[in-house]
């Protein structure tokens, strides 16, 4: 934890309205200023303190994938607003306009890739899209991806990034639990690997289901991990919440996930494990499957 | 009925205004006089309509109060009332006992069954001790201990769920509360035995769903489900919890909303002035609703209930697909 900690502050005389537009960025965590494609070649990760940027989907199947080698499945099915809900805003048009700023259909990407040549199926949520928020498509692409992955016997890989249940369809979002562990049990009973992967923040009610589920889970630095929100539990016990509380530090101190891994080292990371689980039996049954198909 | 220290509700005042004045009648009705006899009979009539033009025409949030109302039956009070035999089982084996939720074996019309179910306190010591119903990781976990069991001695579950929600504190994320829910999830949706599940007060989010996944549904008349509670989603999405009537309205929490989702599969009536107004009459309907659903799930071959289970699930939601 020490690097999280550390502040630089080399630039102090040069404040964020004076920088270049679009070729230096701040780190949100140490403040130092960083030239952004040197930041896109490191993973976005910061070179100062280690500070892992939010990233988009697709970047992050770049990370994961071999070039080239995604391609998306259920990408007609979209989110409609069975309550007609209304806050400050109207739920409808929180869709709409989460459309149009993101370019995705929902807030999670599905499909197959491969991970230096072995095939999976991949789900990977982006939190830009309604705080990664899971409400009905969210659950049934996810549900879908666990049954192609059982379908075509491939390991499933889901990357979470997500505030939790969608308040604006109320309880079809809580049974997305329930509709996602379900199929992840079918996926278990064919004795298919299932990795999860956390990156900041997964809390809610997708930690609390899918999230929590893997045969392996492996977390990013310093991510955001839970069931409740800081906020929440801090109102509720009326006190605050000790340093690092929560964070992926915290949850592998606890024994609730595998190990913390750097995007750097991620890829190499998933490769190895897959292959401790893939062994020629389940090649067999792949092929044979695929024969099938 | 007209108990001076009992709980009311606004909406019930009117019914308990007039339960008292007939309480009054029957003193001063010692010696047999026909004209205060006639009164009481009168008022009765007159009570026994009001209670059905309220209990009928309840809004969300009428319900979501009698939900939590002070009085309303709680798992054990079913379990008295509706299973013999009934030995509690404690502790997840793992970290400690919760009293949040209770487990035990017992007997429903002499067929052995294992029970868990939340547990909210009466008195104030005791609701403390059971943590106002809502559960830590410990609770989940020895309700899946209890389920196993179930399991492997071909045993039926039923589940009663009445929390706010799993708790939110320092120690229940140390424990692992999100882990002790999914595993619940993933477990309960292949588990080999049939599973009833009645939302018998809250159903507040993942700490009801944590116990929620079975074969049958049911939602008592006066009880709520949904993602988040009022005040939360008022709290969060309205910037207001004092508008938790308006959010209850907006997520649509009640038995009716949910059966109309499809969401749940029926709803267990209650007696006309609520669940709390007539533990018994509450506790037989809720019985013999959990038998005929037993019986009719005990025929199904085992495969095919857990295949029907996931698909249950599986359809669930709203969405367009061209
Ligand atoms: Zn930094």
């Amino acid at each position: 934890m020490a690097w999280f900690k550390r502040v630089k502050t080399g630039f102090t005389g040069q404040d964020k309205k004076n920088l270049p537009d679009g070729l230096w960025i701040k780190c949100q965590n140490c403040t130092e200023v960083l030239y952004k494609k040197e930041l896109e070649n490191n993973y976005s990760v910061c070179s100062n303190c280690g500070f892992h940027f939010r990233i988009p989907w697709n970047v992050y199947i770049d990370i994961i994938c071999d070039p080239q080698s995604f391609y998306e499945t259920e990408v007609s099915i979209q989110s409609v607003d069975p309550l007609k809900f209304k806050d400050s805003e109207r739920y409808a048009d929180r869709i709409k306009k989460a459309i149009s700023t993101t370019g995705m259909s929902e807030a999670v990407k599905t499909g197959t890739g491969n991970i230096n040549g072995l095939s999976v199926v991949l789900a990977v949520m982006d939190f830009r899209f309604i705080g990664g928020s899971m409400g009905s498509v969210v659950g049934e692409k996810i549900a879908r991806a666990a049954e192609l992955a059982l379908r075509r016997r491939f390991p499933l890989i889901i990357v979470s990034a997500s505030g939790g249940a969608r308040m604006q369809e109320a309880a079809y979002s809580l049974m997305q639990m329930a509709k996602t562990s379900a199929r992840l049990a079918l996926l278990a009973d064919a004795k298919l690997p299932f990795i999860s992967i956390l990156t900041h923040p997964t809390t809610g009610g997708v930690t609390a289901s899918f999230a929590m589920l893997g045969d392996v889970i492996l977390a990013e630095p310093n991510a955001l991990i839970g069931f409740a929100g800081p906020r929440v539990i801090k109102q509720t016990i009326g006190q605050d919440l000790p340093d690092g509380f929560q964070r992926s530090e915290f949850l592998l101190e606890h024994g609730f996930i595998d190990a913390i891994v750097t995007r750097k080292e991620l890829k190499q990371n998933l490769y190895h494990i897959l292959t401790f689980f893939i062994d020629e039996k389940i090649d067999e049954t792949q092929s044979i499957a695929k024969k099938l198909l | 009925m007209a108990n001076p220290q009992k709980h009311v509700l606004d909406f019930e005042k009117p019914i308990i205004e007039i339960e008292k004045r007939i309480a009054e009648l029957r003193q001063l009705s010692i010696n047999e006089d026909l004209e205060i006899h006639r009164e009481i009979e009168r008022l009765e009539a007159k009570a026994q309509k009001l209670r059905k033009d309220i209990y009928t025409k309840l809004s969300r949030w009428q319900r979501v109060l009698l939900s939590r109302h002070p009085q309303r039956p709680y798992t054990l009070d079913f379990v008295e009332r509706m299973l013999t035999d009934f030995i509690e089982l404690h502790g997840d084996r793992n970290f400690r006992d919760d009293p949040a939720v209770v487990t035990g074996l017992g007997k429903l019309d002499g067929r052995p069954i294992a029970l868990i179910g939340h547990q909210k306190g009466r008195d104030m010591k005791e609701k403390i001790r059971r943590n106002f119903g809502y559960p830590h990781p410990e609770g989940y976990r020895k309700a899946l201990r209890v389920m196993k069991l179930a399991e492997k001695f071909n045993r039926p579950i039923i589940s009663l769920v009445d929390t706010p929600g799993a708790y939110p504190g320092i120690g229940s994320e140390e424990r692992g509360q999100a882990e002790a829910i999914a595993k619940n999830l993933f477990e309960m949706s292949h588990i080999q035995v049939p599973i009833i599940v009645v939302i018998i007060g809250e159903g507040g989010s993942g700490g009801a769903l944590g116990i929620g996944v079975g074969d049958t549904i049911m939602m008592m008349e006066n009880t709520w489900y949904s993602v988040i509670s009022p005040e939360g989603c008022a709290s969060i999405l309205f910037h207001d919890a004092t508008k938790a009537e308006i959010a209850a309205e907006a997520m649509k929490v009640t038995p009716t909303d949910l059966l109309e989702m499809g969401l749940v599969d029926r709803i267990v009536e209650e007696p006309i002035g609520g669940a709390h107004a007539d533990y018994d009459r509450a506790a037989a309907i809720l019985k013999k609703a959990i038998s005929t659903e037993l019986v009719r799930l005990l025929e199904i071959p085992r495969q095919k209930l857990i295949g029907q289970r996931i698909e249950k699930f599986g359809a669930m939601g709203v969405w367009k697909e061209n």
